[in-house]
């Protein structure tokens, strides 16, 4: 009885949590642009952050990485690295940081940052052409982020 | 990791006649940035690139032969045909296209092709204008490039046009929309790689109009410049706009020594 109270409490702390989360323009990097505390305030799930790496329309991740993992996924890119095993050399402060804004960990890279909803240069909506609204949204959310990093701790070295 | 997937040895050979050159010393003023210059054709799979190999099975040839018969069609008010001032295409627009965009004293601008001919409708001809990158204009741009397949692009970056060939410059290494990618991020750092099932070319312009297999038409640069923009969640630029204009010039200027190919074929 007593321990269904604690969790009951630990959970509605969660819960608190999400709803704040940290909003794109709040997010801190370290120096080495990793980013410590979780965007949503929740665990992440790796399921769907596996179908987030693969799916055009969301992270579209395999447009420029390999990962043997999803070999079921056709067509895989070669503009980034292949990232087997980067959860076994990289910290999930690492990749959280990377998902979010790769250009605080590679400078310049190429790598576009999925956390991000303002500086850009001519923003879009989507991809129809069209200027941007107001309210830019980030091309990822921050569970999908927290997903997404959840998904690339499971590639570890076999 | 550029060079992956690299670009093909092979030849192309245009109804067993012309050798294409499709590969070249990148001219000087890219010197900083790569070696050697690539036609996309090398890019394409055995499949298309021997479509453009021969008249019959280019598609885009059909849309050049539109291109012809209104070449000698009178328009407008003052009852002229392109065919009654510049006589016949296969001597007077030889050489031409491998030089635009290129500056016109008299109006003091850049001038593409398709302006150039629409200065002539609407000037000479009385006629109105074609849409930028419409079929029409596609067809005529076709037509009078076919004129100049094998002769290398040669446009002028320097003098008049310098300030013009310098905007495109910019744009071409502006990192544009929620992506923030250039034209360089991909035609330049990563040409050779695959994006998703793309293999990525240098973006060379020597081929235009492309006939693409999925589309099915002939398709303008300002219009490729649209779509490759929009890739990156960018707010485009319109065909005919200043910017593409710019940005074909300075793009043009890069496959400076690649032979024109247009209208060739891609996928
Ligand atoms: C347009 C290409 C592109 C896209 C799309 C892209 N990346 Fe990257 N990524 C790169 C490049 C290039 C690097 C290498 C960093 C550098 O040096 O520029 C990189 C690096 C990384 C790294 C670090 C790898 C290491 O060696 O430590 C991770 C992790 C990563 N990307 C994950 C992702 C995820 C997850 C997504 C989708 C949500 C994604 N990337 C989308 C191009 C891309
Ligand atoms: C009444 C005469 C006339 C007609 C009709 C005419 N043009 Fe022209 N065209 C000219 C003249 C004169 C020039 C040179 C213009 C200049 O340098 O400003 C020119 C230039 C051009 C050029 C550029 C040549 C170069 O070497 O730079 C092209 C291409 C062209 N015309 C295509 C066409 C097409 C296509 C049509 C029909 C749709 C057409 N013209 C109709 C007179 C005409
Ligand atoms: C996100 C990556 C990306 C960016 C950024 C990009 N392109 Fe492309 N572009 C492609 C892909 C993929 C293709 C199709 C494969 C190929 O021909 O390279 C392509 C094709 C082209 C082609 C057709 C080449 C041919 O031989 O038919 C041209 C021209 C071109 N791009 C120019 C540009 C210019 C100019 C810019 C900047 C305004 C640009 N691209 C930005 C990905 C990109």
């Amino acid at each position: 009885m007593r321990l269904t109270a604690i969790t009951a409490a630990l959970s509605l702390t969660a819960g608190a949590a999400l709803a704040e989360g940290v909003a794109p323009d709040d997010v801190s990097y370290s120096d080495y642009g990793e980013v410590t505390v979780s965007l949503s305030g929740q665990p992440g799930d790796a399921t769907r952050g596996r179908e987030i790496f693969a799916n055009k329309s969301q992270g579209n991740c395999v447009s420029c990485h390999a990962v043997t993992e999803l070999a079921d996924v056709p067509f895989h890119g070669e503009v980034g690295p292949i990232l087997d095993g980067v959860g076994s050399y990289r910290t999930a402060e690492e990749l959280r940081g990377i998902v979010a804004n790769a250009k605080m960990t590679f400078e310049g890279t190429v790598m576009p940052a999925f956390y991000k909803t303002s500086g850009f240069i001519r923003p879009g909506d989507g991809y129809t052409g069209k200027a941007a609204p107001d309210d830019l949204a980030p091309i990822l959310s921050a569970q999908e982020i927290e997903d997404v990093v959840a998904f690339l701790m499971t590639l570890q070295d076999s | 990791a550029a060079f992956a997937g690299g670009a093909d040895d092979d030849t192309l050979i245009l109804n067993d006649e012309i050798e294409m050159v499709t590969k070249t010393a990148a001219p000087d003023h890219l010197s900083d940035a790569m070696d050697e210059i690539i036609s996309g054709w090398h890019f394409r799979s055995d499949e298309t690139q021997q479509l453009q190999t021969d008249d019959f099975e280019n598609q885009g040839m059909i849309f050049a032969d539109y291109g012809a018969e209104a070449w000698d069609t009178v328009e407008g008010s003052e009852d002229k045909s392109c065919a009654s001032c510049h006589g016949d295409a296969a001597e007077s627009m030889v050489g031409v296209a491998a030089t635009y965009p290129k500056w016109n004293d008299g109006a003091e601008e850049v001038r593409t092709l398709q302006m150039q001919v629409n200065d002539c409708r609407t000037t000479r001809m009385g006629a109105e204008p074609w849409k930028y990158d419409s079929g029409d204009a596609i067809n005529m741009e076709a037509f009078v490039t076919s004129h100049s397949r094998g002769m290398p692009v040669n446009v002028a970056i320097d003098g008049p046009a310098e300030a013009t060939w310098l905007d495109g410059k910019d744009i071409y290494y502006t990192r544009y929309g929620q992506l923030e990618l250039a034209c360089a991020s991909c035609h330049e750092q990563n040409y050779g790689n695959y994006i998703r099932a793309d293999h990525l070319s240098q973006g060379q312009i020597n081929g235009f109009p492309t006939y693409r297999l999925k589309n099915a038409k002939l398709n303008g640069v300002h219009s490729r410049f649209k779509g490759c923009i929009r890739d990156t969640r960018a707010h485009t630029f319109s065909p005919g706009s200043p910017e593409f204009v710019a940005l074909e010039l300075y793009v043009k200027s890069r496959g400076n020594g690649l032979s024109v190919e247009g209208p060739s074929v891609r996928n």
